[in-house]
């Protein structure tokens, strides 16, 4: 009774959910106007939502459970408003009530729960600090001396050493499709099969265990809601409802950076087609379902530390969503579903989260495209990924974690490793290895340069010296990080909705990729004269001559970025990875620009201490001179597949008159810029359309402007949730628009 | 063939249809009161580039086509004829949409340049001897020479009018457009474009007198009521 109506074979076996959608979902290729508006119970729910919001804003945070700690089941059931809440469940007994995870790292729960004025409970105090080793602890007993101080200079900053590593998709699919028993019957079979006894067995072994063990608890929380997950879901509300809870286990287990969703619309879409064609639900009642799923997804919090704040600015939580895509050449993966989701953020008002990411295909339906377009336009919510370049690479059920990394959903997962600041090496390249900052040696065997021009092929051997140095540091510290985060804070509940043999990758980030770029420019071809203090670090620059910039299409600079980026992998490459993971780079910062230019000198291109980096891979501010295009193209030559694999974010960001006078002017012309950059091999572009005033606006008048979004390097968030300097870098990005 | 221009806008999105790849050149014999552009008047400080590089640039862009193409602005396009005929050519032979963006003062060869044109977005300055002079400080013969041309040539039109308060902010203005308008064949769009001060600092750089000084921007909502006007 189940699977009635469903079609296909080999899905009904073996755990395959990518083979359940290809056989049984309905493309849909017409426009937008089935939509239903929000219902009265959604209206009820989510205006109680919105007050605790706005207080929440107020108080920095509404609630912390500081008696309890983290776990899949450790918490009595919440609601919002249990008469009006059609999809249940709460990280905690409460909504924006957050979760303490000490298994990071207590003392990062002691900095959290300080900030906020709150204090842990003595007992759990007591235990993670005399008992119990966490991942931050075992980090740390490992680290070499190396790692340490390019933690300390800011070399590698960000690294996933003190909080949940993130970047996880559990294929929560898995239970409405199967139910929970037949998942656990599934593990059980491959912890049998598993009978050589060595060392990554053993692991194995132990994690598999753990992962049966976190399937009941899963069952066993949804038991406290009322709902029996232990069999498949029968319709479409149980089957949101049993993704959800496998969704809610991880966020109630983890911390991560970020809990991506994954790919669920046109999985759901089955379901939801399935009971509208028996007329069990209508338009309505479907939206109604929809909207209130995505509105505990709004409500994931996580508890932060002020430095991560610092860094990751404005409480994101990115639980990315993945919609659209192709299923082949000519069918896409788009469904009515596609579109519930995105009318989400006109029901229930513009929202950073879920972190909406169209995977755009040329061929995507037009009337897809343009609802994206004018959704875009409307709210600034929606990022966009090029599913023509990943697809050929992941199949067509992959989906992004995070902002830019693709993976196949429950085949593939990733050992995410934040990022190494390329331009404070180079820096370190021209000092010596010396730190500009803190005047101490961070790089061995690197010869400080007395050159009082600065000379290309010098700059760019020495450079290219300490990227190896630092290549083997980062992976180093990497594979610490993980074998400690497996050990000590295994994401079971969200690893039990994997395959077995999971396929791992590694993803390293690099940061001020334009600085870098421009620097290399006006060393080759302007003279760049730097200007040392007196113990011969050079502190800033002087340049004679102009040089091309990257962000204006021009290869004599792009090729200078393609070259680093290419080098740096390879160099990545040179070391093996624990447990065999396959080694991939981002060129994405998030908010972390700002805090990465604070802690970098003056840099031969003319940039000055302290100043922000650009965002992601986006060219430096001001610098892009030939419009938008231009700036696009370069930022596509950075190469995808194989080299910067962990994607390229790029933010684009326009204002409205400057898009086309009519409203469909803008809409279309969106869709032809898209059509146009992706066509080109980029990998991913943010979009926001409104005005500089806006944003000066708001930065004074905050009460203004409560829900204004906008997208930055990968993620979006709330505008008044950024810091006054982060405010101010966003204010002067290059905003692309002719008067 | 070599030709001057100002700057080159990668993506214009409001210089004709779809996405445009707008190239500024340098020059223009008029010397309108609103021109928010003064830096294109003269070829002071202005960029040489080959018409073979231009395409090659062009080019660069073509994914980003869709619907659009490439415009010629400026300044005033038309007094580069030869270069413009040149460039104009190397893009129909790769078969790209072509538009110039122009006040239809130039040095003649109009036939040349609208065989390979496929769509003129001209800017009418005033639709009366008088006023025109007024505004551009230059008598109509040479605009109405190009329209006539591009009439013959059933050559399709966007028409362009900036609206300035206290100049042509009038219904009783709009009414005679209308009327003005009704004559031209081929007309595909009308659009107002209301008068900004986004230009005006310009010419305190510049060292130019701006004779505008007092007039306000237009306001956004009384442009669209006299569009209206226009339109019923």
């Amino acid at each position: 009774m189940y699977w009635v109506g469903f079609k296909g074979d080999k899905w009904k076996t073996n755990i395959d959910v990518e083979n359940f959608i290809e056989e049984n979902y309905t493309e849909y290729l017409g426009d937008e106007s089935f939509l239903e508006k929000i219902s009265e119970k959604t209206s009820v729910v989510w205006n109680k939502c919105e007050d605790l919001l706005k207080q929440e804003l107020n108080k920095g945070i509404l609630d912390v459970e500081i008696n309890v700690v983290s776990k899949i089941n450790n918490y009595k059931p919440g609601y919002i408003d249990a008469s009006n809440e059609v999809i249940v469940g709460l990280q905690t007994d409460k909504p924006l009530k957050r979760i303490v995870n000490p298994y990071g790292g207590i003392r990062m729960v002691h900095s959290a729960l300080e900030s906020y004025g709150y204090k842990l409970n003595d007992n759990i105090d007591f235990a993670f600090t005399n008992y119990l080793k966490t991942h931050n602890d075992g980090v740390f007993s490992a680290y070499t001396k190396e790692i340490r101080l390019a933690r300390k200079a800011g070399l590698l900053t960000g690294l996933p050493d003190a909080y949940g590593r993130g970047r996880i998709i559990g294929d929560y699919r898995r239970i409405p499709l199967y139910g929970i028993d037949f998942l656990i019957q599934e593990k059980q079979k491959d912890l049998d099969g598993i009978i050589n006894i060595n060392e990554e067995n053993i692991r194995l072994r132990e994690e598999i265990f753990e992962q049966i063990k976190a399937l009941n608890e899963i069952k066993e929380m949804a038991l406290t809601y009322g709902y029996d997950i232990s069999k498949r879901a029968i319709n479409s509300k149980e089957a949101i409802q049993w993704l959800y809870f496998g969704y809610l286990a991880a966020i109630k287990e983890n911390n991560g950076a970020a809990m991506s969703l994954g790919r669920t619309s046109t999985f759901l879409d089955i379901y939801i087609e399935r009971d509208l064609k028996n007329n069990l639900i209508t338009e309505k009642e479907a939206q109604e379902l929809i909207d209130q799923f995505i509105i505990k997804l709004r409500l994931v919090r996580h508890l932060r530390t002020p430095e991560y704040n610092e860094l990751f600015a404005g409480d994101p939580t990115w639980v990315t969503e993945s919609i659209g895509g192709m299923l082949n050449d000519t069918k896409s993966l788009v469904t009515k579903t596609s579109y519930r989701y995105l009318n989400t953020l006109i029901n229930l008002g513009t929202s950073p989260e879920p972190n909406m990411t169209v995977l755009w295909s040329n061929k995507l339906p037009d009337n897809f495209k343009k609802y994206c377009s004018k959704i875009s336009i409307l709210t600034d919510a929606i990022q966009y990924e090029n599913d023509d370049l990943m697809k050929p690479i992941y199949g067509h059920d992959y989906a992004i974690a995070c902002c830019v990394s693709a993976m196949k959903v429950g085949v593939q997962m990733q050992f995410f490793g934040a990022r190494c600041n390329l331009a404070k090496a180079l820096l370190y390249a021209i000092n010596g290895g010396f730190d500009e900052k803190l005047n101490i040696k961070i790089v061995d065997g690197i010869e400080k340069m007395e050159d009082e021009i600065l000379d290309y092929n010098k700059v760019i051997k020495a450079y290219f010296n300490v990227l190896d140095k630092v290549s083997k540091t980062y992976v180093d510290a990497m594979n610490i990080i993980h074998f400690m985060h497996d050990k000590y804070a295994y994401e079971k509940s969200q690893m039990a909705l994997h395959d077995t043999n999971v396929e791992r990758l590694m993803a390293f980030g690099a940061a001020g990729l334009s600085v870098v770029a421009d620097s290399l420019s006006a060393i080759k071809y302007a003279k760049v004269k730097p200007i040392r203090n007196s113990d011969g670090i050079a502190i800033d620059f002087k340049i004679e001559g102009d040089f091309p910039k990257y962000g204006n299409d021009d290869d004599r600079v792009d090729k200078l970025a393609v070259y680093v980026v290419e080098e740096f992998i390879k160099k990545l490459k040179q070391h093996h990875l624990y447990r065999n993971a396959i080694h991939t780079l981002s060129i994405l910062t998030i908010t972390s620009n700002v805090v990465y230019g604070k802690k970098t000198g003056a840099t031969p291109d003319g940039r000055k201490d302290g100043v922000p980096f650009a965002p992601g891979a986006n060219p430096m501010h001001g610098r892009d001179e030939n419009g938008a295009l231009a700036s696009l193209n370069s930022v596509a030559k950075i190469p995808y597949k194989n080299v910067c694999q962990d994607g390229v974010s790029n933010t684009f960001s326009i204002i409205p008159d400057a898009l086309g006078h009519s409203e469909q002017d803008r809409i279309n012309n969106l869709v032809n810029i898209l059509d146009g950059y992706f066509k080109q091999g980029a990998q991913h572009l943010n979009v926001n359309v409104f005005n500089r005033e806006t944003l000066i606006d708001a930065m004074n008048n905050p009460d203004k402007y409560p829900n204004l979004t906008i997208r930055v390097s990968g993620y979006a968030v709330k505008f008044n949730r950024l810091s006054k300097e982060q405010q101010l870098e966003v204010i002067n990005r290059t905003f692309h628009g002719t008067i | 063939m070599i030709g001057y221009i100002n700057s080159l806008e990668t993506m214009g999105l409001v210089d004709g249809p779809g996405i445009r790849f707008v190239v500024f050149l340098s020059g223009c014999k008029l010397r309108c009161s609103f021109c928010h552009n003064p830096e294109t008047w003269t070829n002071k400080d202005s960029i040489e580039i080959t018409s073979e590089d231009l395409i090659k640039k062009i080019l660069k862009y073509r994914h980003y086509y869709i619907n659009g193409g490439v415009t010629f602005s400026g300044g005033e396009p038309l007094l580069q004829d030869e270069f413009l005929i040149d460039i104009l050519k190397k893009c129909k032979m790769v078969n790209i949409h072509t538009a110039i963006d122009t006040s239809g003062v130039g040095n003649g060869n109009y036939e040349q340049i609208l065989k390979y044109t496929d769509l003129v977005i001209l800017d009418i300055k005033a639709i009366d001897k008088e006023n025109y002079q007024k505004i551009t400080g230059n008598d109509m013969t040479e605009f109405n020479k190009f329209l006539d041309t591009c009439i013959k040539f059933n050559k399709k039109l966007w028409i362009r009018q900036v609206i300035i308060p206290g100049i042509n902010d009038t219904e009783e203005y709009i009414l005679k457009l209308k009327e003005y308008i009704k004559n031209i064949k081929n007309v595909e769009k009308i659009e107002l474009l209301p008068y900004h001060l986004y230009g005006v600092d310009k010419y305190s750089k510049l060292g130019i007198d701006y004779k505008l000084k007092d007039v306000l921007a237009m306001d956004t909502q009384k442009c669209n009521e006299l569009y209206d006007l226009l339109m019923k």
